[in-house]
């Protein structure tokens, strides 16, 4: 009798959080939306070349040789001094004022997401998020075993009365609330903006609750129409942990973000981060901080605004030329996305490979969900393609539609089977 | 001597093809490094390569449509550059489940009833009314898939005619045709064809064991979530048979020095078979590999006999 083999002999041994990690379907189709004969709305990579590159190679040259055993050297857990202050004059764009001893910076904000959660949550702990929520957060809560509970947002994200309630019953359930995230300013990936008023009531629900509120804030400096949206974080220094990153308004690829904490969580999100990475990258630190020092950052952030402002126009322009009846699409007014829901029947997830067989890829809807909702929806990003591929795209997405419709029409309500694994895309995918 | 191995494509198998040409390209360097072994995707650049570069031989690991309908292979031989595998005309039948199904029944070939219809059959006749009498023929469960295509995408396994409608949708995602084939319970089993000098050699049935009972794609390609028995667990008589299935699949359809038949032996022992893969795949989970493996044949090994045997 042969012996069985599963192929991977430490199968047994793997943590529990573990085992949803397989292989899937949706993103075996992302494998092939990075081909250039595709149009992809799917990824979130911004347009880097828009950036200077003579410029940034000067920099980075200049680094090396100027400062190079320090660039190449550990530095601080906590990041640069330097550009610790460099980064109060980026957030104070967004009202946010703070002493540089308040900065912790990280390898990417991904991270410091990560080290606050590490920080706050145990298994189990109760996170509130909007529904829907930025995947990369989702993953982060899901690694910490969090209870992740989605709260209803509208035309200006979250809704506090939702927020209120699901506070009320998650407690009623005898559950520990310990966080409330949200991305204020041109949501991943619905694409919305909290008002003014809204952003105070939600934060009257932080203080009056005693949740902390975990601001994301990447596209806050990436608005298309006047002055950029004043930071939560900005009217509470003790109660918000704003998080912030040069990913959007210099270079993803750099990986340099920052988490402004309150004191108590500063030095333990320090102490944190000695142990997840020792430190963030010198090299990538040393690079950020001589570019704000020597660039004219705030024009190259205009330079960004405009053309994601052109590509976003692009795609709203086309989605009303062309989209089926029934479909609706949130108007961003800025950052890179926006969210949009299907005709009745039509399941996004289901008409994914059909879609990238017609060379057009977008991120279904459920992959910002941790409860299966989202079947309705899908994520299109305007950030990277050129505005006529945008047309293009649409156009392609348009005739999908069509044909998932008629497919609807002959056989009920479209779904997917339902699988494991993941159905958003890598980083690196366009 | 220059192979160029070719993987990738536009397919929605994909990921899948790159992992299997770079692994068969990394084991061919081993075996052979007195070749120059080349990895490529096939785009619009690859015909004026393959006109100025001339490879002595090709090796399309490409799944998929495109990769195993025949059409790269057409494009091959009318180049007149040699590969190894099947020939279009060939892999174009077998890479049709339906057509290929009927032409081993026709032989006399145990496989599973079906019956696959293109999407506008059910728009002008009415699915319901379709659905309905398809199941009253085959019964329930049923096996729904694309009629072409790989990987288990689109697959479902459906026990109850109210899900049938959703397993069609999810099928015609991949292809214009969907395919309904009566469940045949029992051992699933896939087993490898070669050419190895005049002869056909069928290698050992591997068993397929998946922890959640269904073969999916997330079970294929998701190291321990499938237990695979190589030898499978069958009686020697049943072994054998499964193997004669594969060989005459591989003749019947006409291809060539290799093939990976999958099939079900049912609780009489019997064996059905399910479908045949011109490009099998060559990833660290997938089957024909641990055949080989087991017959202590390396996937370089095997790939330079091929290619000798091709550029003889």
């Amino acid at each position: 009798m042969s012996q069985g083999s599963r192929l991977d002999p430490w199968v047994d041994s793997y943590a529990s959080r573990a085992h949803a990690m397989r292989a899937s379907e949706i993103r075996a189709l992302f494998a092939v939306a990075s081909r250039p004969e595709v149009v992809s709305l799917a990824g979130g990579m911004p347009f880097v070349q828009a950036l200077p590159v003579d410029m940034l190679t000067a920099t980075a040259v200049r680094v090396l040789t100027e400062r190079g055993p320090t660039a190449l050297q550990y530095g601080s857990g906590q990041g640069d001094v330097t550009l610790r202050e460099q980064i109060l004059e980026v957030i104070g764009e967004v009202g946010v004022t703070a002493h540089p001893d308040d900065i912790v910076v990280t390898p990417g904000s991904q991270m410091a997401l990560d080290l606050v959660t590490r920080v706050f949550c145990d298994p189990g702990d109760v996170v509130l998020v909007e529904a829907p929520s930025y995947v990369g957060a989702l993953g982060v809560f899901r690694a910490y075993e969090c209870d992740v509970i989605h709260v209803a947002m509208d035309d200006e994200g979250l809704v506090p009365t939702a927020l209120a309630e699901a506070i009320a019953a998650a407690r009623v359930a005898g559950k520990r609330v310990k966080m409330i995230y949200t991305i204020p300013s041109f949501h991943n990936p619905a694409g919305v903006t909290q008002g003014p008023a809204r952003r105070a009531e939600i934060l009257a629900i932080a203080q009056r609750e005693g949740i902390a509120l975990l601001e994301d804030d990447p596209y806050g400096l990436l608005g298309f129409e006047g002055e950029p949206p004043r930071a939560i974080r900005a009217d509470d220094s003790e109660g918000v942990i704003y998080l912030g990153s040069f990913s959007k308004t210099i270079a993803s690829g750099l990986r340099v973000g920052w988490a402004v904490a309150p004191h108590g969580v500063r030095e333990k999100l320090v102490l944190a981060a000695e142990s997840a990475v020792l430190c963030p990258s010198n090299y990538a630190q040393l690079t950020v901080s001589e570019y704000l020092a020597t660039q004219p950052w705030r024009e190259q952030i205009k330079v960004f605004r405009e053309v994601y402002r052109e590509r976003r126009d692009a795609l709203l322009e086309s989605l009303q030329a062309l989209m089926p009846a029934g479909t609706t699409w949130t108007i961003p007014a800025g950052g890179f996305y926006s969210w949009l829901t299907l005709p009745e029947g039509l399941d996004a997830t289901a008409m994914l490979p059909r879609a990238v067989a017609a060379l057009v890829a977008y991120v279904p809807g459920t992959g910002f969900y941790v409860d299966g909702q989202g079947r309705q929806n899908l994520r299109l990003s305007y950030c990277y393609p050129e505005p006529e591929r945008i047309r293009e795209g649409v156009r392609r997405l348009a005739a999908v539609m069509e044909s998932e419709l008629e497919l609807v029409n002959t056989f009920g309500p479209s779904a997917a089977a339902s699988r494991s694994g993941s159905s958003v895309p890598a980083p690196d995918i366009r | 001597m220059q192979i160029l191995v070719l993987a990738g494509g536009l397919s929605a198998e994909r990921d899948v093809s790159l992992r299997s040409g770079r692994r068969v390209a990394e084991s061919l360097r081993r075996e052979r490094p007195d070749w120059e072994v080349l990895e490529r995707d096939v785009d619009s650049t690859l015909i004026p390569h393959l006109r100025a570069q001339r490879p002595d031989c090709v090796i399309p690991l490409l799944h998929g449509a495109a990769g195993e309908d025949g059409s790269m292979r057409d494009v091959l031989e009318s180049l007149r550059i040699p590969f190894v595998g099947s020939a279009a005309s060939a892999s174009r039948l077998a890479f049709d489940k339906p057509n290929a199904k009927h032409v081993l029944a026709a032989a006399g070939i145990l496989t599973p009833p079906h019956v696959s219809m293109p999407q506008t059959t059910f728009r002008e006749l009415g699915a319901a009314a379709v659905l309905d009498s398809v199941v009253e023929r085959l019964g329930l469960p049923l096996v729904i898939k694309p009629a072409r295509g790989g990987s288990a995408l689109g697959m479902s396994i459906v026990r109850r005619a109210e899900d049938v409608p959703a397993a069609m949708v999810a099928a015609f995602a991949y292809s214009d045709t969907v395919m309904l084939e009566r469940f045949i319970e029992g051992t699933e089993v896939a087993i490898g064809v070669f050419s190895r000098d005049e002869d056909l050699v069928a290698l050992s049935a591997v068993e397929i064991v998946p922890e959640n009972g269904i073969y999916d794609y997330a079970a294929r390609y998701t190291a321990g979530t499938t237990m695979f028995y190589c030898p499978a667990r069958l009686d020697d008589d049943v072994a054998e048979a499964a193997q004669a299935l594969a060989l005459n699949a591989h003749v019947l359809l006409g291809l060539a020095h290799l093939s990976r038949t999958d099939a079900i032996i049912d609780s009489d022992g019997r064996a059905w078979f399910l479908e045949v893969n011109v490009a099998p795949g060559m990833t660290e989970t997938s089957l024909l590999p641990q055949a080989l493996s087991e017959a202590q044949i390396g996937v370089g090994s095997l790939f330079s006999e091929l290619v000798e045997r091709v550029t003889a």
